[in-house]
């Protein structure tokens, strides 16, 4: 039963949204259809509490047995429960909740995205290491392309602009669209292995 | 009536739908009376059993990620196809006593992982290895997962990175701190733009197709081999639809495209 029902369930909710895809009927796609997309909504709110329990537990535990660096996973748990408490008791509009979005929490996850920037480089300099044909292919096709991206390029050679837009538009469209083609029939046939019960990894089985 | 139905504009991909779900289960009847489909060998997979070799002499854990997106969106096929390689890597990591260490951002894939890594542990006598706390759920914000995946890589000295699922903008963040922490990396994934980042600083890059066909390949299960036969069945129809849209269009005949616009939009 442990695996059956599950199965059951994925069967009967992947089979009617299927269908609703491709065809409208009109007591079902109004009514059940949005009904299972309501518990989907509800589902992922309960995990969310999952998720919050297990940072809770595992940092709990970390500062119960001193562990290496437990003060880390103080500050976690204060931020959490104050980014978590704020907003619920006195809403988002709260002065005291923008500022620690605004001044710590937007400045984070920009220097986070900013690290970007060097890490491009520290990548492009180890794939363009001219270590076998592909690379310097790889090499060649990047230069082209950058000094065509740049007022520079057109300056050292009128051509650089035209054979990056060549480039991108012939070789690096083909290349996605063909790994997009493979990559949607490669989805297309997990979702129905999935859904006719086939494929059962996500219990754990092999 | 019927066109309230029926929506009209996407018929074409309701036929393409229907003939791969047949020929699926007619791969899948072939596969039950003894069939035997080849699959080419796929080098990213097989430095799986490297990667983690590597992670059990060096005495380091081995860091896994099914990516960063939901359960409930186009691109749950991805994390799925990420979770049946996340068993594999469970069971070479119970049969070698190595620690493994997965990272979750989307909560609803967090009891999955945990139940996927328990049961891989069971299947190999090992449940006593079996550590909850290495099962952990970062945050739902992308950057911050990202954060913290570079801190557990950086703190632990992961021996080995394997990431498979959907990524985005991240996917470099975390393949440059498995770099950093001298792990050897294998990733997977199907987001086209994502692909350059994985290719250029990953030792191994499962590309698009190949996650899907990761849970096959490596379960060797008849049934599921079965549907990467189909997988090759689609693209060889795909190669025909291109090259007749080829010669219409180059001979100037829109037939083939006014239907297509009009059934598959």
């Amino acid at each position: 039963m442990r695996r059956e029902v599950p199965i059951a369930v994925t069967f009967v909710a992947g089979i009617l949204f299927l269908l609703d895809y491709f065809i409208k009927i009109p007591y079902v796609s109004e009514n059940v259809v949005g009904q299972f997309l309501d518990w989907a909504i509800i589902i992922a709110a309960f995990a969310l509490i999952l998720g919050a329990a297990n940072l809770l537990r595992i940092h709990i535990q970390k500062i119960i047995k001193g562990k290496k660096e437990w003060w880390n996973s103080v500050i976690l748990l204060v931020a959490m429960f104050v980014m978590a408490i704020i907003p619920i008791i006195w809403t988002q509009q709260n002065a005291v909740y923008t500022f620690l979005f605004k001044h710590i929490f937007e400045n984070l996850n920009g220097t986070m995205f900013a690290l970007l920037a060097f890490y491009i480089a520290s990548a492009a300099y180890r794939a363009f290491r001219i270590r076998t044909k592909e690379a310097a292919v790889l090499l060649v096709s990047a230069v082209v392309v950058m000094l065509g991206a740049t007022p520079i390029g057109a300056k050292i050679w009128s051509g650089f602009p035209e054979y990056s837009s060549w480039l991108q538009t012939i070789f690096t469209t083909a290349g996605m669209r063909g790994i997009m083609i493979g990559a949607s029939l490669g989805a297309t046939v997990t979702a129905l292995r999935i859904i006719f019960g086939i494929d059962k990894s996500y219990f754990g089985g092999q | 009536m019927l066109e309230e139905i029926i929506v009209v504009n996407r018929l074409v991909l309701l036929g393409l739908t229907v003939a791969i779900s047949v020929a699926l289960l007619i791969a899948i009847r072939q596969a039950k009376k003894g069939k035997k489909f080849f699959i080419r060998r796929i080098a990213g997979l097989e430095a799986i059993d490297e990667a983690v070799g590597r992670a059990t002499e060096m005495g380091r854990p081995v860091h896994f990620s099914p990516g960063i997106a939901s359960l409930s969106e186009e691109t749950a096929a991805q994390t799925l196809a990420g979770l049946a390689v996340l068993g594999y890597v469970a069971r070479l990591t119970a049969k070698y006593d190595t620690e493994l260490i997965v990272t979750n951002r989307m909560p609803e894939v967090l009891p999955i992982t945990e139940e996927v890594v328990r049961q891989n542990y069971l299947s190999q006598g090992k449940s006593e290895n079996y550590n909850p706390d290495n099962i952990v759920f970062l945050s739902d914000e992308q950057f911050a997962y990202a954060a913290g995946c570079m801190g557990i890589m950086s703190r632990e000295k992961v021996a080995a990175n394997i990431m498979m699922g959907a990524f985005w903008a991240e996917s470099l963040i975390f393949a440059e701190g498995g770099f950093a922490a001298g792990s050897i990396q294998v990733a997977g994934t199907a987001n086209t733009h994502q692909l350059p980042f994985f290719i250029a600083a990953c030792d191994y890059c499962l590309i698009g197709e190949e996650l899907f066909a990761a849970g096959a390949y490596l379960s060797q299960d008849p049934m599921q081999v079965a549907g990467i036969k189909v997988q090759d069945l689609g693209k060889i129809v795909a190669v025909l639809l291109i090259i007749i849209g080829t010669v219409t269009t180059t001979c100037n005949w829109p037939v083939i495209c006014e239907f297509l616009a009009r059934f598959a939009s």
